[in-house]
């Protein structure tokens, strides 16, 4: 027999009591606990949608990379390799080169080590009469890239026209009803309709492009070319980019003159650089939405947890208040019999520090609980989220603290008034 | 040979009300030896109990002085005093005063837990064979009757072999045998050596007094 036994029994004779203390340590500790681990949630859940943003974006990113090369081709070439004597005028006058060159020049700058192209597409242009159908048209013949052997190989900008057949533009199919698979003739030559190219609004709508020995046959240029495109010029440095790649040329090929497409690939390179940033921007945003989210819900817990604890500690205190007003000539006898106002004290101090551990064990699992199930319902799903990533081992320790500091505070006072009380005044009233 | 186990000297015991001052006790004196059984009869409100717990340490008095074994108990600090009187005072009340949720037992032993003495859960076991409690060792208030419980008080009084039982009206709630029981066990203590101090307004347990005296309106009427 000791005053531990006397503890015991009490609390298990006025378990309503304890319970009800109990409760309120739980309700306290839980929504700390839960306010925690829904920050937590938050937290969690914010980045990972941050992440698959991010990896979204840059899955986006590299697909508008791959688009962007290929609307620069379908909308004209960065650079256009000339024969020297080539009027600039008589280019844009007619909408194809007049002049000829080697098509081994191709090979030779192909084979040179020249650093800024990557591929090389050999044309050979010229307006013809298209005496079968009695059109006009741009006939284009190309063979294919060829990519520049000393940079790693890409995947080509431009499929090659498979020989036999031919590419018509918009206008030219459109109005001559051909389709897919039909069969044409050209210069009198048999081909079979490889490609019919949607409306682009340019001379491509009424080009045809066939592979280029059809051509060089055809137009009578064997081993000739009339221009070589140069594609993917590195653009990071654009401002720089034409002497560069003029110079270069110039020695590599000379004879030859270069002209810029530039301007519309340096204003698609910007905008690829813009879209970029403006992507990278949404996440940044993304972030900052998540910052001040994390910030509201940070403030709303600094309130409300306050307040909960506050009213949570005055209800122990009031149960306290009326454990000892039921507990009065108790006190009163055991006083009489000579126990000392640190033994009353002990005896309701330790009662709220039980109550304490016990209520802050159970409002620590109450609380990561509440708040995984609130954070499944504010979030969504969270799966991925183990439950032992929410555990936090400082965590359990701040309210393994919190809780019986907050039961003993709110019971001093009660216990003070019990170890205080006069038992001759008790005993006197009874 | 007999001494003096509880001497109380011209003490004087002021209530104060908003409206007036009550003299509880008025310059009472009286001493109580060992093996002696003294009782202080008196009407309702005479400071019966106000006179008991001022001797019992727990009221201290306005004036006068009280000691019990030559020592006086005001002059010790709380916690001295707390302990002074676990070691030499036995209390018995009308209402019993009973701790509800403990058993019979421990109820019995609870004075024991302040005085560390040995043996005493024997010495309890004994005390219950002795008033009749044997099948109601484990039973807690609730199940006890009157009788039971006041046996029970009385069994706490004595667990620690107090020298001074001090004893309020210790059968007014009780019927006849119970009340029987109670004084005769009272009256034994004494004879054995101990003393008791009952004070009551039933003047039935005045023929087993060694000394019998009378209270009204807080002074000591001689007779």
């Amino acid at each position: 027999m000791n005053i531990r036994h006397i503890l015991t029994k009490e609390i298990l004779y006025r378990w309503r009591n304890f319970a009800l203390g109990l409760f309120a340590v739980t309700v306290a500790v839980g929504s700390l606990t839960g306010a925690l681990t829904l920050l937590k949630v938050h937290e969690f859940q914010t980045q990972k949608i941050l992440n698959e943003k991010e990896e979204e974006t840059e899955k986006k990113m590299a697909i508008l990379k791959d688009e962007m090369r290929k609307a620069t081709l379908k909308l004209s070439f960065n650079l256009l390799i000339l024969p020297e004597e080539q009027s600039i005028r008589d280019l844009h006058m007619n909408g194809c080169p007049s002049e000829y060159m080697p098509e081994e020049y191709v090979t030779r700058l192909a084979e040179s080590g020249i650093v800024l192209v990557r591929h090389f597409l050999p044309t050979l242009q010229q307006k013809i009469k298209w005496p079968e159908k009695k059109r006009t048209i741009t006939l284009v013949g190309a063979r294919g890239e060829v990519p520049n052997l000393h940079k790693d190989p890409r995947k080509p900008l431009v499929e090659p026209v498979p020989p036999g057949t031919i590419v018509l533009g918009y206008g030219l199919h459109h109005s001559l009803g051909l389709q897919v698979g039909d069969k044409v003739k050209l210069l009198g030559r048999e081909f079979t309709v490889h490609k019919c190219y949607e409306e682009r609004g340019s001379k491509d709508d009424f080009t045809a492009w066939i592979h280029l020995r059809a051509a060089q046959e055809l137009l009578k240029k064997e081993g000739m070319i009339n221009a070589i495109l140069a594609l993917e010029c590195l653009c990071a440095q654009v401002e720089d980019l034409l002497p560069k790649v003029r110079n270069e040329i110039e020695q590599i090929l000379p004879g030859t003159q270069v002209i810029e497409k530039g301007t519309k690939a340096l204003a698609r390179a910007e905008a690829r650089a813009r879209v970029g940033q403006e992507a990278k921007a949404a996440v940044e945003r993304e972030k900052q939405h998540r910052d001040e989210m994390r910030s509201e819900r940070e403030l709303f817990a600094a309130i409300l947890v306050p307040l909960v604890m506050v009213a949570c500690a005055m209800w122990i205190g009031l149960l306290g208040f009326n454990n000892v007003r039921d507990r009065k000539t108790e006190i009163a006898i055991q006083r009489a019999m000579g126990f000392r106002a640190r033994q009353i004290m002990f005896l309701f101090l330790s009662k709220f520090l039980i109550m304490g551990l016990l209520g802050g064990a159970i409002g620590i699992f109450a609380g990561l609980v509440f708040g995984r199930w609130l954070g499944i319902a504010m979030e969504g799903d969270i799966v991925g989220i183990a439950a032992g990533t929410l555990f936090d081992p400082g965590q359990l320790l701040l309210a393994l603290i919190t809780a019986p500091v907050l039961t003993v505070i709110s019971g001093w006072i009660p216990a003070m008034i019990a170890a205080q009380q006069d038992p001759a005044v008790v005993l006197r009233e009874k | 040979m007999r001494c003096i186990v509880l001497k109380v000297e011209n003490i004087t015991k002021i209530y104060h009300t908003p409206n007036k001052q009550v003299r509880a006790i008025d310059e009472v004196s009286l001493h109580v030896d060992s093996g002696e059984f003294v009782v202080v009869e008196g009407p309702s409100g005479s400071g019966k109990s106000t006179l008991l717990l001022t001797a019992g340490s727990l009221l201290t008095p306005d004036e006068g002085l009280i000691l019990i074994d030559g020592k006086n108990p005001y002059a010790l600090s709380s916690n001295k005093r707390a302990k002074f009187r676990a070691e030499k005072i036995g209390f018995v009340f009308q209402q019993f005063h009973l701790i509800p949720y403990l058993s019979v037992l421990e109820n019995i032993l609870t004075p024991s837990i302040l005085t560390k003495g040995e043996n005493t859960h024997e010495d309890a076991m004994q005390l219950i064979g002795r008033f009749g409690l044997t099948e109601r060792v484990h039973h807690v208030l609730a199940e006890l009757s009157t009788g039971e419980r006041q046996r029970t008080a009385l069994a706490r009084a004595f667990i620690n072999s107090p020298n001074l039982i001090l004893a309020d009206e210790p059968t007014g709630n009780l019927d006849r045998e119970n009340a029987k029981i109670v004084i005769e066990s009272l009256a034994e203590f004494a004879n054995t050596g101990g003393s008791v101090f009952l004070v009551t307004h039933d003047t039935s347990a005045a023929k087993y007094a060694t000394r019998t005296l009378h209270l009204e309106n807080g002074r000591m009427r001689n007779d």
